[in-house]
């Protein structure tokens, strides 16, 4: 980690000084253990700001829609499948975005870490694959692989597909047989039990709009729970206007979600927004033989039309 | 003022007995850690808990509630005229309530029991409850409350303080209501005034020795509005903010409110939900106009209100309690004691 920070910072003062791009949108370290926090800076001064870990869980994607001027982006393998998604969606020109592309051995799961004390966390360190975590009453040493937040125990995609420069050597991708469990066990629930899935899942919801707004691909001028004239959907904690929001922001991401994890990384409430958008990403893999944001020449299947489309009501 | 002394082996059954005359709230653990739930019969409140996730604002001020209903059917006798909604304001007890976040219910109050408004959903709530804390023996991380105008072991707002002695509670009785709640459980093992304050003062001292963080406050009032508003910090603090709900709703003090009208076939109903500085829809004027229309706008207001413009309004401290809810809560981690910090440091230079 420590020699990737390094690169990091070197081309990031390269691309300052020889005034390629006018800012870097990368991770500073937070106030607090376990925090990153999303940061721009503009000046030479400020690189050694820069920092990369296994807590830089949110996708930096996001920030770097309606700017000015070329910018650089750090990138791990889920940043850079939005930033082609941004791409394809001309929400960013490809020649307006520097992609510093980090290789990713995974983020790790604050939510589980944190389940293992009864007090706060006061530290936490990491070396490769040894997670030293510290609260006031105990120590523990953790294997990192075995608090891998889901979806990056599931990722298929952890280098980079598109970038100018690298801050570390490729990593080996994994392979998986069955890239979907976490679907294949809704999927076996009979209805009763998959409906009484969903409404435990959302039992806690506040509405808060984390999981949207964390989201690189929810950015519509005006989402549709904010609408007014008409109003789609109530505003209340009504559970049915609770569940209309996730059900339809799910399917507004249909095809496009890189999995990339930053909905449930950034939910105060635990609910693992995934399971929403989940299923979707299999259907779109397994009606399309497509993963969203691979190619800034492919445009995704709901948006496109093809004359081999398995479907016959298209032909 | 009283004590008495709770031997644990009690507490259970009279907590069972008061909910003969009140429906009890209290810590309850969830998936992603602790609640302030109404509890079920059968749900004792866990008193083993470090902090909420959310506050229990929610017990007085529920994120979505009823206030007007009415009818749109013509032939109905009194069609088209809101009326108030039935709401149960029988006894209600929060057990295990923070001491920063009793002080917090004190911040609101200002806001909705005025000499000239008084909101009558919170009050009427606010007056049915029985607050009775919980002091805090060993703060988090994340409590920075004694420098925010309360403390681990602070009275304000509470009705009862419970100090945890291991095998027994020490309880203060602060307030009539917490009399009559505490009479409610048939606790009653009364304990020597003095010797029980000396007991509650070592607590005390020796909870907010664990509390590291502090925000310093004393010179927020002396700024001037317009200087820290026009601050150069504001973009670099936004930057990272998703715009999210998050601080605000887990916020003890957050009180800002949007009002809803629902209709179902002929009846209408008017709900009071929260609202959150944070959301673009936040101040937007029926024009399409909105004074608060980026980001750094609505991040600037969120500060701005908590930290100066209530300072100045009040006179009563920051609108803060520093129970770090947000702090921890948040995505991004905007650190409200650095952009406090940063508020009260700053000397605007001269042209």
């Amino acid at each position: 980690m420590d020699t990737c920070i390094n690169k990091i910072r070197e081309i990031a003062l390269k691309l300052l000084e020889n005034e390629e791009v006018e800012k870097v949108v990368g991770f500073a370290n937070g106030t607090i253990p376990m925090a990153t926090s999303p940061i721009t800076i503009d000046s030479k001064q400020d690189v050694d700001k820069l920092v990369f870990n296994s807590t830089c869980g949110l996708n930096l994607a996001n920030y770097i829609r309606n700017q000015k001027g070329k910018l650089a982006i750090v990138a791990k393998g889920c940043d850079s499948r939005n930033i082609v998604n941004h791409i394809v969606e001309n929400q960013v020109k490809r020649d307006q975005v520097h992609i510093i592309g980090v290789p990713c051995q995974g983020m790790v799961d604050k939510k589980k870490i944190d389940a293992l004390f009864d007090d706060d966390i006061i530290e936490f360190t990491e070396d490769g694959d040894t997670l030293k975590v510290k609260s006031n009453t105990k120590e523990e040493t953790l294997s990192k692989k075995d608090f891998l937040r889901e979806n990056c125990s599931l990722c298929q995609h952890r280098n980079p597909v598109l970038y100018d420069d690298l801050a570390g050597d490729l990593v080996e991708e994994q392979k998986l047989d069955n890239p979907y469990p976490d679907v294949d066990r809704i999927e076996a629930m009979d209805s009763d039990t998959k409906w009484q899935h969903f409404e435990d899942l959302l039992q806690n919801c506040i509405r808060c709009y984390a999981c949207k707004n964390a989201c690189p691909l929810c950015y519509c001028p005006t989402c549709f729970v904010d609408e007014a004239g008409p109003q789609w959907v109530g505003k209340g904690q009504n559970e049915t206007d609770v569940s209309t929001f996730h059900f339809l922001r799910a399917f507004h991401c249909g095809g496009r979600c890189t999995d990339c994890g930053a909905c449930v990384e950034a939910c105060p409430m635990d609910i693992n927004v995934r399971d929403f958008t989940r299923k979707l990403n299999k259907d779109s893999f397994e009606m399309f033989g497509w993963e969203a944001g691979m190619d800034i020449t492919k445009r995704p299947p709901l948006d496109a039309y093809s004359p081999d489309d398995p479907n016959d009501f298209i032909k | 003022m009283k004590f008495i002394t709770i031997d644990k082996k009690d507490w259970a059954k009279g907590i069972e007995k008061s909910r003969e005359t009140y429906k009890l709230f209290g810590p309850v653990k969830e998936k992603n850690g602790f609640l302030i739930k109404s509890l079920d019969d059968d749900v004792q409140p866990d008193m083993n808990y470090q902090d909420s996730v959310m506050s229990p604002k929610s017990v007085v001020f529920p994120q979505s509630e009823k206030m007007l209903t009415t009818s749109l059917d013509d032939s109905q006798d009194g069609h088209h005229i809101m009326n108030r909604v039935d709401t149960d304001y029988s006894p209600k007890a929060v057990i295990g309530i923070r001491p920063y976040d009793a002080k917090a219910m004190q911040l609101v109050k200002l806001n909705f029991d005025t000499k000239d408004y008084r909101d009558p959903y919170w009050c009427d709530a606010y007056e049915a409850t029985t607050f009775v804390g919980l002091g805090i023996n060993k703060p988090g991380l994340y409590d920075f409350s004694t420098s925010a105008g309360s403390g681990p072991f602070e009275e304000e707002g509470l009705d009862v303080l419970l100090a945890d002695m291991d095998d027994k509670y020490l309880a203060k009785i602060i307030t009539d209501k917490g009399q009559a709640y505490v009479d409610s459980c048939g606790f009653g093992t009364d304990a020597d005034e003095k010797e029980s304050q000396v007991l509650l003062d070592v607590l005390k001292k020796e909870a907010e020795k664990n509390i590291a963080s502090k925000i310093n406050t004393d010179q927020l009032k002396s700024k001037t509005i317009l200087d820290l508003h026009e601050a150069p910090f504001w973009d670099d603090v936004a930057f990272s903010c998703i715009n999210c709900g998050t601080c605000t709703y887990v916020c003890p003090t957050c009180w800002c409110f949007d009002i809803q009208d629902e209709t179902k076939n002929k009846k209408t109903t008017r709900f009071k939900n929260w609202d959150t500085c944070m959301s673009s829809l936040f101040t937007l004027h029926t024009t399409g106009h909105n004074p608060r229309d980026s980001k750094t706008q609505r991040v600037r207001q969120r500060f701005m209100h908590k930290l100066k413009y209530f300072v100045d309004k009040y006179d009563q401290g920051t609108m803060c309690v520093g129970c770090g809810r947000c702090v921890k809560s948040c995505p991004v981690n905007i650190d409200i004691r650095e952009v406090c910090n940063m508020m009260n440091a700053y000397e605007k230079q001269a042209e």
